[in-house]
């Protein structure tokens, strides 16, 4: 097969395959009679249309870059982390402990005690499955599947029988502190005014007290938190020795036997830091939207963590770049079922089509495209 | 044979020309590369025509060419008189020619007949194809000394018998043409002498084989004539019997090659290393190293002749720290770890080990990585790599690559290139230039010239030679029973995990080794 330029490799491909995802997409919804063109618009303004849209968009965002980073680590040492959804949700658990724990007095000091503890909850949950792997040689795609049916049951278990204060309905854990409530976008003074609402009579709208109001939207400081960890994670993998060696080792277990890299550690360390991204999930979702636990709170963001990575080929900008175009899907295909007669569901088709065009089939568009790279075809002969 | 077969071939039936094959003009370029330049050559027919060159001379590229893979930019195809055109491999194969390739095409789970079948059923139902085949295997079996166990899986043949299988492809598919593309590289000597007794063989009946390798010896031993590429372009095609390997040699490289390594006597110093009653065994809890026992002194070189798979890998890996092991190893007078976390490669290069595993490929290299990336693999944790405790000093490293890159002649001088990308000679030069730069003073060196060519096997001699006299102790590990010959101060000869005794080079033959290596005590037998 050819060799694309680096350019076409990394830029023509996706936008190909995303476009054969699209055009897909409109055969589906035309054979079920609705117009894809207003589809596509609803999306388009309902995701990033509007500094409203952009902050639900960036919200879900936020929790796939962490667990795309998550596959990420795991998949430069070889080891395919399947568990990133059971890791959030034990994430989360760690973030619910820790915002409960005390009358936080400030933000920052919550957030930073979160961090720790989703971080270590989310690794805790890993290093079995690691454990299992590095010693028993017990394949980790199984492990993690089933730690992630365990850690649902674990969290049912904790809210219905430990965390639910007495009196509460539902499964979740009481509501966390005022102090460890996370600024918002709204929150923040340099971005709020894009948050501003305003009247029929297009001045500002205000408060009782005076002050502006705001539009509230879920997408928090963990933004900043994730896109930090982008940066970490490229810092990791191709700056210090851990990374090099958790490369080497994905690459050839063998040769890193010759060098000298412990098979066990590699295995251990690289599942721990994937677990801690995972769990870090958490305080997006959990102390920056809902503020208590819920039940399945990671709502499926572990899963949708491996098609990020698959399609952000495993680097951090990558990552970044597939978890902005999921968060789209994301929230454009809820507001479809908000505002369309179009079902629900078919987020999940589109999702699906993205998914199997950018990370399944996206050799196929290499394949295409190799014959326009092919240097000088004519041949004599 | 089938005659259907037969009857779709081209010109077999009333051969016009004394050629099997003739290139007339063959260009080929890859961008800015010219692979091949004008390539003009004859085969006749019946015969074994030899095509030597260092690696990147262009003779993958023109084979590839005749088989289809390629399409030239400008010449002509002459089958047996016949301008052919071969647009893909099923065209070379209607027109006779067959391809045993390096790597071999082989699906290992598959029995030895299921694998000659397979891409020439005859329809969907497979019985009356292998009931044929059976019997076609046998024939040949007779005939060319080709025995095989027809339903026999692959994975459990011997390299050897795996690449009597892709002969009997190619022959099953009615080849009269046989292209063999460096088919001694994996192959032990004694299964090298029995290959060249099957192509002989064959070329009794009227076959043409055309064998591609760098190895002098096979040319001169097994050719009828032999062409000569450098750098893209056909310097010289030569009757075998009246050329030298010295003038073939010069022909190939462009300038005079020493094919005898010179050194002086050695000066033996202290002890280095002592290997007491070692011991390994593999993963299925079988021993393959049996409480081996030998000392390596100061500026010597101990040389472990035998065939391939004696325990002479599970050696070097309980020396380099990559198998468990149990005995005694002590360097310097100080007893190395064989078990436990501490056996491991990091410790052992810290101990003043150094270790050019015999696969580079598998163990000495990450393909992916790029050539700065390996020059840093195994030293990572070098004080002189690291920025600062957590940051390593990718500049660095860059830059010793550079500096490696030129004292080495790695070719072409890119750190940022991948491992794949090197010649096998390339590849090892970046390997044994990360190795022996760390000055150790035991250097562990596998294979050192396994698909190398000869330019860069002169260099690496010269370089084992050079740490030699610079007090070092080297134990050196190689099939090429020439290489143990001409640079060891003592041979030691491998068989069944044990050490069959100590030889002297001066005072020993090829012939006593020989034996040894099969397993009887040289000195007896003679």
């Amino acid at each position: 097969m050819t060799k694309l330029p680096t350019w076409a490799d990394v830029v023509l491909v996706p936008l190909i395959s995303l476009l054969l995802a699209a055009i897909v997409s409109a055969v589906v919804l035309l054979s079920i009679g609705q117009s894809p063109m207003e589809a596509l618009s609803v999306m388009v303004e309902g995701s990033v249309g509007s500094a409203y849209a952009w902050g639900y968009t960036l919200y879900y965002a936020t929790s796939f870059i962490f667990t795309g980073l998550a596959v990420t680590v795991a998949f430069h040492g070889s080891l395919f982390n399947i568990g990133g959804e059971g890791q959030a949700q034990l994430g989360g658990l760690g973030v619910a402990l820790v915002c409960l724990a005390l009358p936080w007095p400030h933000w920052t000091l919550a957030l930073m005690a979160a961090m720790i503890g989703a971080a270590v909850f989310g690794a805790a949950w890993a290093a079995i499955p690691a454990w299992l792997q590095a010693k028993r040689g017990s394949h980790i795609v199984i492990t993690t599947i089933m730690f992630n049916y365990i850690a649902a049951a674990l969290l049912i278990y904790l809210l219905v029988n430990v965390l639910r204060p007495d009196g509460q309905m539902d499964p979740a854990s009481a509501r966390f502190p005022e102090g460890a409530k996370l600024p918002q976008f709204a929150d923040i003074p340099l971005l709020q005014n894009l948050f501003a609402k305003y009247g029929p009579d297009g001045a500002v709208k205000l408060g009782k007290d005076g002050l502006a109001v705001y539009e509230q939207v879920p997408a928090n400081v963990t933004f900043f938190i994730a896109v930090a960890a982008c940066f970490a994670v490229w810092a990791l993998m191709w700056r210090t020795r851990l990374g090099y060696e958790i490369r080497a080792f994905g690459k050839s277990e063998k040769a890193a036997r010759y060098a000298g890299i412990s098979p066990f550690k590699i295995i251990m360390v690289a599942m721990l830091i994937s677990g801690a991204l995972s769990g870090m999930m958490a305080i997006n979702n959990v102390m920056g939207e809902s503020e208590r636990l819920l039940q399945n709170s990671a709502e499926g963001a572990g899963f949708i963590g491996i098609a990020v990575a698959l399609m952000g080929r495993n680097h951090p900008a990558g990552v970044f770049l597939a978890a902005i175009l999921f968060g789209i899907l994301y929230q454009g295909g809820a507001e479809l079922g908000l505002w369309t007669s179009i079902p629900i569901e078919l987020r999940t088709v589109v999702q699906g089509l993205v998914i199997l065009f950018t990370g399944a089939l996206d050799q196929m568009v290499r394949m295409m495209l190799g014959v326009f790279f092919r240097p000088n075809r004519k041949g004599a002969a | 044979m089938a005659a259907q077969a037969k009857g779709g071939r081209q010109a077999t039936a009333a051969p016009t020309s004394p050629y099997a094959i003739e290139l007339k003009g063959i260009s080929k370029a890859f961008g800015p590369v010219q692979a091949n330049k004008d390539i003009n050559i004859q085969v006749p027919r019946g015969t074994i025509h030899g095509i030597i060159g260092e690696n990147g001379a262009g003779k993958s590229t023109l084979m590839s060419i005749l088989y289809g893979f390629y399409r030239a930019d400008s010449g002509q195809i002459l089958i047996n008189g016949t301008p052919t055109a071969i647009p893909d491999s099923q065209s070379a194969i209607r027109a006779g020619i067959g391809m045993v390739f390096q790597h071999f095409k082989l699906v290992q789970n598959f029995t030895v007949l299921e694998n000659v079948i397979l891409g020439a059923e005859d329809g969907p139902m497979l019985n009356s194809s292998l009931t044929k085949a059976r019997k076609v295997l046998a024939d040949l079996s007779r005939e060319y000394e080709l025995d095989v166990n027809p339903d026999a899986l692959i994975e459990d043949l011997s390299v050897g018998h795996q690449q009597r299988v892709e002969i009997l492809k190619a022959l099953y598919r009615q080849a009269d043409i046989l292209i063999l593309d460096e088919p001694t590289g994996v192959l032990t000597p004694e299964e090298a002498d029995h290959l060249f007794r099957i192509l002989k063989g064959l070329k009794d009946q009227g076959k043409t084989i055309i064998l591609i390798t760098h190895k002098l010896r096979e040319i001169m031993e097994a050719t009828d004539h032999v062409s000569v590429m450098r750098r893209g372009t056909m310097v010289a095609t030569v009757k075998t019997a009246e050329s030298s390997p010295e003038s073939l040699a010069e022909l190939m490289v462009g300038r005079k090659v020493l094919l005898e390594v010179e050194k002086g006597p050695a000066k033996v110093g202290q002890t280095v290393l002592t290997v007491e009653n070692l011991s390994v065994k593999d993963e299925h809890g079988v021993v393959r190293l049996k409480g081996v026992s030998f000392e390596i002194k100061a500026g010597e070189i101990l040389g472990i002749a035998g065939v391939a798979g004696n325990g002479q890998s599970e050696l070097l890996e309980a020396l380099g720290g990559i198998a468990r092991a149990s005995g005694r190893i002590a360097l310097n007078g100080t007893n190395l770890p064989l078990t436990g976390a501490k056996a491991n490669g990091q410790t052992r290069r810290a101990a003043g080990i150094s270790h050019v595993p015999e696969d580079r490929q598998a163990l000495g290299l990450i393909m992916d990585f790029a050539a700065w990336e390996n020059v840093a693999f195994g030293y990572h944790n070098a004080p002189e790599y690291q920025k600062n405790p957590l940051i390593m000093d990718n500049a660095a490293i860059w830059a010793d690559t550079e500096k490696k890159m030129a004292t080495y002649d790695v070719r072409p001088p890119i750190p940022s290139l991948p491992a794949k990308s090197f010649s096998g000679g390339n590849q090892q030069k970046i390997v044994v230039a990360r190795e022996m730069e760390r000055n150790p003073d035991l250097l562990l060196i596998g294979q050192p010239t396994r698909g190398v060519d000869i330019g860069a096997i002169e260099f690496i001699h010269k370089q084992i030679i050079a740490l030699r006299d610079q007090g070092k102790a080297i134990l050196l590990v190689s099939v090429e029973l020439d290489e143990i010959m001409s640079l060891s101060d003592r041979i030691a000869v491998m068989f069944d995990g044990q050490l069959m005794g100590f030889r002297d080079p001066e005072t020993t033959n090829e012939r006593e080794l020989g034996l040894m290596m099969a397993g009887m005590n040289g000195k007896a037998a003679t």
